[in-house]
């Protein structure tokens, strides 16, 4: 089992909790992991993306090659198409559709739905929407995990596990509406692939 | 009892030398090295320990510290990130001339493609300058081995360990196994014989100085047979490879069934020449792949020709500037590129930005308009969040150079005639370098404005705790800073207008003033008002 994955985003909007959540699941199960992070400057709204590698062999680099990602998983559309280059050509995007708009160059919306489209292997998904129609607004970033998770080689239970070990100390209810949010996600990228 | 841990390269040296024994970690935080520190400071075996984990003021106070820590014989460990050796450096350097007596490591957390920093110096190159080993750890489980090796290493040969680490390996996470817990080290003074090496008058010194360059010599031998060190043989002797750092993984990732060429995996320095020579001796050429500037591949330079091809940064095959990846050693290594996605026309660059609200915006907003009123306004800049009022929408500032240069760089400008001459400087930034500085201006009641901008904490690196909070006006009046002229403003949008005024008055009084707009940092405010919500609920539940 190997999966490469780049989680992307805007520094702020939550990449690091859905690493963590993987990372907890794929070290229950024995996996070998490397996940590169950005600390530092750029957190402060500008682009961010960590390198996630989970594998049954050890892993040596920290950094996805070129062409070596199995999954793009991206809070934000226009920092999906940033890491393209690093998809392989099986690989999939799982990307929210709602744009972070905080420059002035953002490109045309419509432009960037379209090339998001014409990918081969990708599921759009308003995360922010689903979690408000689920009552959980803040927990869009485990609603992308969940669309996400058919896509990763790990049963969905240990993910859950994952939520269940890291929002524990918030409390029962916490942890309920983020397993919701992962349901929700969970199942619509189950329809979109049926699709 | 052995333990496995997801833990960031940062982490892993930190635990691993709470393990081998630590009594205090002295640091300033810097990325990518903050966070040792910041794991130390939250760790349960620490806080049982009493283990020293407070910041210092800036990288030299802290590598002085962990100096006399371990002079009386306890374990110490110095992080910063690689341009605070530059402000350490004086005492970094004699400490190899003083040697150590409890084990003494530095951690410098290089920044390959200057992620969060102002240039891509190399901190092996400190190592030698010094005549201090160098670790350089190849992955989080051997930083965390490595940790115990160096302190263990400083106490048999009495010298300072610096250890060299670089971004991808501070902030990125792996399982790590731990070892057994050391227990600390008890008081112990230096040997009768060694004790004049700590009163470095010219006599002592020239006497040490002999001895290490010895000692170096016999360190080289330690890393010929270092276990971390390896030299592996492969049947195809037309090329042979030399790595250093995390260099190899890229390499080996590259070969998932094994190396083709002999290699050669550097970890452990002063460079190893035995190990290169027997490479020399049976390959024909050599290809050197460093993380950071091309030391090792300088040095088999040299400057006369020599029959071997050498490749590497230097000779193009591998890009001057910037962090390895795989891909750029995999075209190294002659392989093709892996097939992949074209990129997108549409992505454009997200420069980050001062958060919305924050108070530095304030400052800058009010400062740019009264700067615009006037001809040839100069705004010396510093390192911090502020440095990041270059960009749009203010284009605020003309300078950012390193720690402190604001004030002084203000200074020298006023003193050849520049006017107006202004400063801007955060509140963690003036205490780490900026005070010696002011205290030239008062000396000479230099006619700049220094605009100290305090939200009350060091914030870049993430919210650490700053040296002077509460005391910036009676630091400013104790350097010679007239009272009068030490004005303090609250950066809000409805003190715009006011603070523009004040801004006004202060340019048009020839001599030092100093302004100091404060309101706490948003994302420290953030916290602090979770954690007050926190421990209300705490007390209601009660």
């Amino acid at each position: 089992m190997k999966r490469d994955i780049i989680l992307s985003g805007v520094g702020g909007q939550g990449i690091l909790s859905i690493a963590t959540v993987i990372g907890k699941a794929a070290l229950a199960l024995g996996l070998y992991i490397k996940q590169a992070e950005v600390h530092g400057m750029s957190q402060r709204g500008g682009d961010v993306q960590s390198n996630l590698r989970l594998s049954s062999d050890p892993i040596l680099s920290d950094l996805i090659p070129h062409g070596g990602a199995d999954i793009i998983i991206s809070m934000e559309p226009m920092e999906a198409l940033r890491y393209l280059p690093y998809l392989n050509r099986e690989g999939w995007i799982i990307t929210n559709t709602e744009p972070f708009v905080n420059i002035p160059n953002y490109p045309e919306m419509e432009a960037v739905t379209r090339e998001l489209e014409q990918q081969p292997h990708v599921v759009l998904i308003d995360i922010v929407a689903i979690a408000h129609e689920i009552s959980s607004p803040r927990s869009a970033n485990i609603v992308l995990l969940g669309a996400a998770a058919p896509f990763l080689h790990i049963e969905p239970d240990k993910f859950e596990e994952g939520i269940r070990a890291i929002f524990q100390r918030k409390g029962d209810e916490v942890v309920q509406t983020n397993i919701a949010a992962f349901r929700a996600g969970y199942e619509y990228a189950q329809n979109k692939i049926r699709k | 009892m052995p333990m496995k841990e997801l833990l960031l390269g940062d982490e892993a040296l930190a635990l691993g030398a709470l393990h081998a024994g630590l009594t205090g970690v002295y640091a300033y935080p810097g990325t990518p090295s903050t966070e040792i520190t910041e794991y130390i400071q939250s760790s349960e075996l620490a806080r049982t320990r009493k283990i020293h984990c407070t910041w210092s003021a800036n990288e030299k106070t802290a590598m002085e510290a962990a100096l006399g820590c371990s002079f009386v014989g306890k374990r110490a460990l110095v992080c910063m990130k690689h341009v605070g050796m530059n402000v350490c450096a004086d005492a970094f350097v004699n400490s190899g001339m003083t040697g150590a007596n409890g084990g003494l490591v530095i951690v410098a957390a290089d920044d390959p493609s200057m992620h969060s920093s102002q240039n891509e110096q190399d901190s092996r190159f400190y190592g030698k300058f010094a005549l201090i080993p160098v670790f350089e750890p190849s992955s989080q489980q051997e930083t965390y081995d490595m940790v115990r090796a160096a302190f263990d290493l400083s106490e048999q040969y009495h010298i300072p360990v610096l250890i060299r680490i670089t971004t991808r390996m501070a902030h990125s996470r792996a399982v790590v196994e731990t070892g057994e817990i050391r227990e600390q080290n008890m008081l112990r003074y230096p040997m009768e014989e060694l004790r004049r090496q700590w009163v470095l008058m010219p006599g002592n010194s020239r006497v040490r100085y002999k001895k290490l360059i010895e000692d170096y010599a016999t360190l080289e031998h330690e890393a010929v047979g270092s276990r971390f060190n390896a030299y592996t043989d492969a049947p195809d002797h037309s090329l042979g490879i030399i790595t250093t750092g995390i260099a190899y993984n890229y390499v080996m990732e590259n070969f998932p069934d094994g190396c083709p060429y002999p290699l050669l995996k550097i970890v452990q320095y002063p460079t190893p020449r035995d190990l290169i020579r027997r490479m020399a001796d049976s390959c024909r050429e050599i290809l050197v792949i460093e993380e950071g500037q091309p030391v090792v591949e300088e040095a088999l330079r040299g400057i006369l020709q020599s029959p071997l091809k050498i490749r590497g940064r230097l000779s193009g095959e591998l890009p001057r500037t910037g962090e390895l990846t795989p891909d750029c050693v995999r075209q190294a290594l002659g392989l093709a590129p892996l097939e992949t996605h074209k990129a997108s026309e549409y992505v454009v660059p997200r420069p980050p930005a001062l958060c919305q609200g924050c108070g530095h915006r304030d400052m800058y907003t009010a400062l740019t308009e009264v700067v615009h009123e006037m001809k040839d306004a100069k705004v010396f800049s510093d390192i911090g969040c502020y440095t990041l009022g270059w960009l749009a929408p203010f284009h605020a500032i003309d300078s950012c150079v390193e720690m402190g240069a604001s004030i002084t760089m203000a200074k020298g400008a006023a003193d050849s005639g520049q006017h107006p001459s202004i400063a801007v400087i955060g509140d963690s930034t003036f205490t780490h370098s900026g005070m010696t500085g002011l205290l030239d201006a008062a000396n000479a009641n230099a006619d700049i404005v220094v605009i100290i901008s305090d939200n009350l904490t060091t914030g870049m690196t993430g919210g650490q705790d700053s040296a002077g909070t509460g005391r910036l006006e009676k630091i400013c009046i104790g350097l010679g800073v007239d009272p009068d002229h030490i004005r303090v403003v609250i950066p809000l949008p409805k003190n715009r207008e006011a603070i523009k005024d004040i801004i006004r008055e202060e340019i048009a009084y020839h001599g030092l003033s100093v302004i100091i707009p404060r309101r706490e940092c948003i994302q420290t405010a953030k916290r602090h008002a979770q954690q007050r919500a926190k421990e209300l609920k705490n007390k209601k539940n009660d």
